[in-house]
């Protein structure tokens, strides 16, 4: 035949598998002759196409010739195929019901495991959902700061300078509006005679422009402009007015006036940026504070204040960040030794993405915190899939025959498939129902395990999450179901039929591998859980190099030191009291840089100011010199205390303390002498290097009281302390907490962490030891009349629970010899690198969980197969 | 009156098979139909059409007569039944009745 006249041959298989076969005939038949005529009268590719346009449009639905046809497609699309689809329903529910003890086991795993998925999804939606109430959201971008001191780590702001604000609102092309915030207003709101403290942000008034917040009351274009402007949020102004109806209002702070201008709805909680009230920019740059960080519009002045813009319709980001770069390398040009960027980061990634310094509002999780808690939660759900496939398969005897008949009577392969993938499906859709109920037990425990998860999260249930629990759950029902589904699929009906021994053990390896998966897992989670547990635990008692026993620390809040410190010494139960600007070793740090006689050689070192009581109530150790003296008011400040650090940076005295004493330092300017050298200690948490650090002497630092405290009867010592502070402060609420409780709240996250995992081994733990006790009763009961033969031939009790045994042990030391390893690898070279200061790994903390699970699956082995042991041979010999 | 409504298609391709006779398959009704009215005609919709015509009645189908130019393969071959003229006279007829009752001055008159 002519090849010329030949059309494509796919498009004839392709009608070959749409159409019945006594129709392909005739139809391909029709083509071919048409094909003919077409290449005579058009070329040849026009010719193909009509062959290929023809010949799609028999995928019209076409009127049955005859009721014997039968193609590819066709099971699926006949009525006939939901009619089987209940069918699977019916029998999916039948042998639920039948084996409960199994579907039991199932359901339990499945559900405790998905309640947790359904706990991501909804923790995951919120991140997602961040900040989506802006209606520009798309366009709003933060403006964040780099900034790089040579020969130091660059450091990443969230926030950035006023003059950046200022200069990319009036050069940069493509920017629609820009809007400065400043982080910091708070005091005492006085209206007439009450005062209720207060909080909130500077705003410049294009801030409602940028930002959806819709105002209640007042005009968004100007409610901001004038200085000593306030917006108040409703609940903001039910607090302090009992209404909302409160524009013109007058609110004083201090001696200053402000007037209400405007009354906002509640900031939605998915919102990055929080406040009670907003005071208008113009305010605080009448005020022009920050003189330490030099002028208030310095270009470095780049830690309180915040920019975000607007970009035009059809700006590009790209083109906008040039500009940025020309800005900050034209202001640069002033520096020698530092470089202050700035760079565009979509609203959406401010508090989701990389982690800055000097937040605006409280951080989420980040992507890599958030995809190592998912990963988690999938180990534990795949462990409760691996259970359902394990005792699915081992099920096989029972079922395989059911599948002969099937197929005999002529199920498809794929039938066989869709029918067990729905059985799966409808055990996770049952475990579903549970596991909400568990989700909602579980949100609650949640939001209240850490006091930053309830600002971060609603979690709240919306229909479209509904969907993606069912979602979900479907998921998870195909990779429960896919395994056993596949093996069924394949099994061959006639030798299932003809011979019920089936090769049952035939995937006893498949088995045998997830058995071990699971329990490595499980193994990894509870040593990890113990040796996360031991490690915060010393951290919580690790020796600072100063003492925090029975200390009380009491904020100031602006009072006098004095004043309290009058009233506290009258308790009986107080033994001393010091005062210090701030509380080291809890993870805020205060620094200033410091020369010694190298005029250009500065170094930034860490600093608390105290007063002389200080160092003897803590109990520091000195290794040379002496305390301050104390001191009246007038004199002016000229001694100092360092550390060892000090010396080794400075090289002071050939590092020897005795020698260092006279010498003197600058620090921010002033001259002072070295009359002290302490024993290092720990002014960082332990995560971080013990630095050159430094004690001043003041005698009215402000910020903290350290009251000792020996008391037999607390509660009553507290009462009166906080009688005592009521006499000094009638506005606020005393806020004393114990040195060792705020040592154990700066350790807060790592508790929180340890908690999750803790809970999430609980779990593997309990899903690994319930598929464990389905395998081993179902092993045992097929092997019992083996047993009992055994048992007639003379076994003991003993050899039998051993033989039963030993497969199940040996399963459990691989995984043991698989998790160990990995976990102390795992501690050693990455999680506790992290820490600086840390206890070496015991033997028996990776030892203990292990022998926690073993002892847990050698109680199950050891009960079911003393029961299968203990049976009467002649009961289960007699029915053969 | 006839239980079975013809559409316009349909009619056409019961018209087709009755005047090409035992020349009546798919390519060649077809072609019949788009020489006559110089419209595309797509070969599903032929073959959908003669399924459907078979069903009601109105058409017999036999199987044979491979030539070359199909490849070998057969055809089938649509035969109008007596239903079928029956059918087809009655819509002429109806058709015809209408035709009469417009008024000879607009009517053309060629018909």
């Amino acid at each position: 035949m002519n090849n010329k006249l030949q059309p494509p041959s796919w498009i004839d298989t392709f009608l070959q598998m749409r159409l019945p076969q006594e129709q392909f005939e005739e139809v391909q038949g029709d083509m071919h002759e048409l094909y003919v005529q077409w290449v005579s009268k058009m070329s040849k590719s026009k010719a193909n196409r009509m062959y290929l346009l023809n010949a799609l449009t028999f995928l019209r639905p076409l009127p049955r010739r005859n009721k014997h046809h039968y193609s590819t497609l066709r099971p699926y699309l006949q009525a006939n195929f939901f009619d089987m689809l209940f069918n699977y329903l019916i029998i999916a529910l039948r042998n639920l019901i039948r084996q409960k003890a199994f579907s039991l086991i199932n359901i339990f795993g499945l559900a405790i495991s998905m309640s947790v998925g359904l706990l991501i999804i909804t923790m995951i939606s919120d991140t997602f959902s961040l900040d989506n109430f802006h209606q520009k959201k798309d366009r709003i971008y933060g403006v964040i700061t780099t900034d790089q001191v040579r020969g130091q780590p660059a450091m990443h702001l969230a926030s950035s300078s006023v003059r950046a604000g200022k200069q990319i609102g009036a050069t940069v092309p493509g920017v629609e509006s820009v809007t400065l915030l400043r982080r910091g207003f708070g005091g005492d709101a006085t209206i007439k005679d009450t005062k209720i403290s207060l909080s909130g942000l500077w705003a410049s008034e294009s801030f409602f422009q940028v930002f959806t917040f819709p105002l209640l009351q007042g005009d968004p274009a100007t409610a901001l402009i004038e200085p000593y402007s306030l917006v108040l949020t409703e609940k903001t102004a039910k607090k302090l007015f009992g209404q909302v109806d409160v524009l013109g209002q007058q609110i004083k702070f201090d001696t200053l006036t402000y007037i209400v201008t405007g009354v906002m709805k509640d900031v939605p909680k998915l919102s990055h940026i929080q406040f009670e009230a907003l005071v208008s920019f113009a305010t605080v740059e009448l005020q022009k504070p920050d003189t330490g960080d030099g002028d208030f519009f310095a270009w470095e002045n780049i830690y309180m204040n915040y920019a975000y813009l607007l970009l035009s319709q059809n700006a590009n980001p790209q083109t906008v960040q040039v500009n940025l770069d020309q800005l900050s390398a034209a202001q640069n040009a002033s520096f020698t030794n530092r470089k202050i960027t700035l760079s565009l980061l979509p609203i959406a990634n401010i508090s989701t993405g990389e982690r800055l310094v000097n937040p605006i509002g409280p951080t989420f999780f980040n992507n890599a915190a958030r995809w190592v808690l998912a990963g988690l939660a999938l180990i534990v759900i795949l462990s409760a899939c691996f259970n359902y496939t394990n005792l699915s398969i081992a099920r096989a005897l029972r079922r395989s025959k059911e599948v002969g008949i099937r197929k005999m009577i002529g199920a498809a392969k794929s039938q066989v498939l869709v029918q067990f993938i729905m059985e799966a499906i409808v055990i996770s859709l049952f475990s579903l129902i549970f596991s909400f109920l568990l989700f909602l037990l579980l949100r609650t425990q949640f939001l209240s395990l850490a006091s930053q998860a309830a600002d971060l999260f609603r979690l709240e249930l919306s229909a479209g999450l509904v969907v993606y629990f069912v979602i979900f759950a479907i998921l998870v029902g195909i990779t429960a179901g896919i395994l056993p589904a596949l093996f069924f699929s394949r099994i061959n009906a006639i030798q299932v039929l003809k011979n019920a021994s089936l090769k049952l053990f035939y995937h006893i390896a498949l088995r045998k591998i997830l058995i071990v998966i699971q329990y490595t897992f499980s193994l990894i989670f509870i040593t990890t859980t113990i040796i996360g547990f031991n490690q915060y635990k010393s951290f919580l008692t690790y020796d600072l190099g100063f003492s925090t026993e029975n200390i009380l620390n009491i904020p100031l809040q602006g009072n006098s030191g004095k004043l309290l410190k009058n009233e506290l010494t009258q308790l009986p139960a107080v033994q001393g009291i010091s005062t210090s600007m701030m509380v080291s070793s809890l993870g805020s740090l205060y620094g200033g840089s410091m020369k010694y006689k190298d005029p250009v050689d500065s170094a930034n070192v860490w600093m608390n100011h105290v007063d002389e009581y200080y160092l003897p109530l803590h109990e520091y150790t000195f290794l040379a010199g002496k305390n301050f003296n104390a001191k009246a008011n007038a004199v002016s400040e000229s001694e100092i205390i360092v550390n060892e650090q000090v010396l080794n940076r400075f090289d002071i005295g050939k590092r020897e303390p005795e020698k260092a004493l006279g010498e003197v330092l600058t620090v921010q300017g002033k001259k002072l002498t070295i009359i002290g050298v302490v024993k290092d200690f720990h002014y960082g948490t332990l995560d971080k290097n013990i630095e050159p650090t430094i004690l001043r002497y003041s005698n009215e630092p402000g910020g903290y009281l350290n009251v000792k405290i020996r008391s037999t009867d607390l509660p009553a010592t507290l009462a009166n302390i906080k009688a005592a502070w009521k006499k000094i402060d009638r506005v606020h609420p005393l806020e004393a907490s114990f040195y060792d409780d705020q040592i154990e709240q700066a350790y807060n996250q790592y508790s929180v962490m340890i908690k999750i995992i803790g809970f999430l081994s609980f779990l593997a733990i309990s899903i690994a030891s319930v598929g464990l006790f389905g395998m081993i009763v179902y092993s045992t009961e097929t092997r019992l009349k083996e047993i009992s033969i055994r048992k007639v031939l003379g076994a003991s009790e003993s050899s039998l629970i051993y033989q039963l045994s030993k497969g199940f042990l040996a399963l459990l030391l691989i995984a043991a010899f698989i998790a160990l390893p990995v976990t102390y690898l795992f501690f050693n070279f990455v999680v506790l690198r992290e820490f600086v200061y840390h206890q070496p790994i015991g033997i028996s903390e990776l030892l203990l969980g292990v022998g926690v699970v073993m002892l847990l699956a050698i109680i199950m082995i050891g009960s079911q197969t003393l029961k299968a042991a203990r049976n009467n041979p002649v009961n289960v010999l007699r029915n053969e | 009156m006839g239980k079975s409504y013809l559409g316009e298609f349909e009619e056409m391709v019961l018209l087709t098979v009755a005047h090409l006779q035992s020349d009546a398959y798919g390519a060649a009704i077809m072609e019949d139909i788009q020489q006559r009215t110089g419209r595309m005609v797509i070969l599903s919709a032929v073959h959908v059409v003669l399924y459907r015509l078979e069903e009601k009645g109105l058409v017999t189908s036999t199987v044979g007569g491979a030539t070359a130019e199909r490849g070998g393969r057969r055809k089938r071959i649509f035969t109008i039944t007596a239903y079928g003229i029956h059918t087809l006279a009655q819509i002429r007829q109806q058709r015809e009745e209408l035709w009469q009752l417009i008024p000879k001055s607009i009517r053309p008159s060629t018909l």
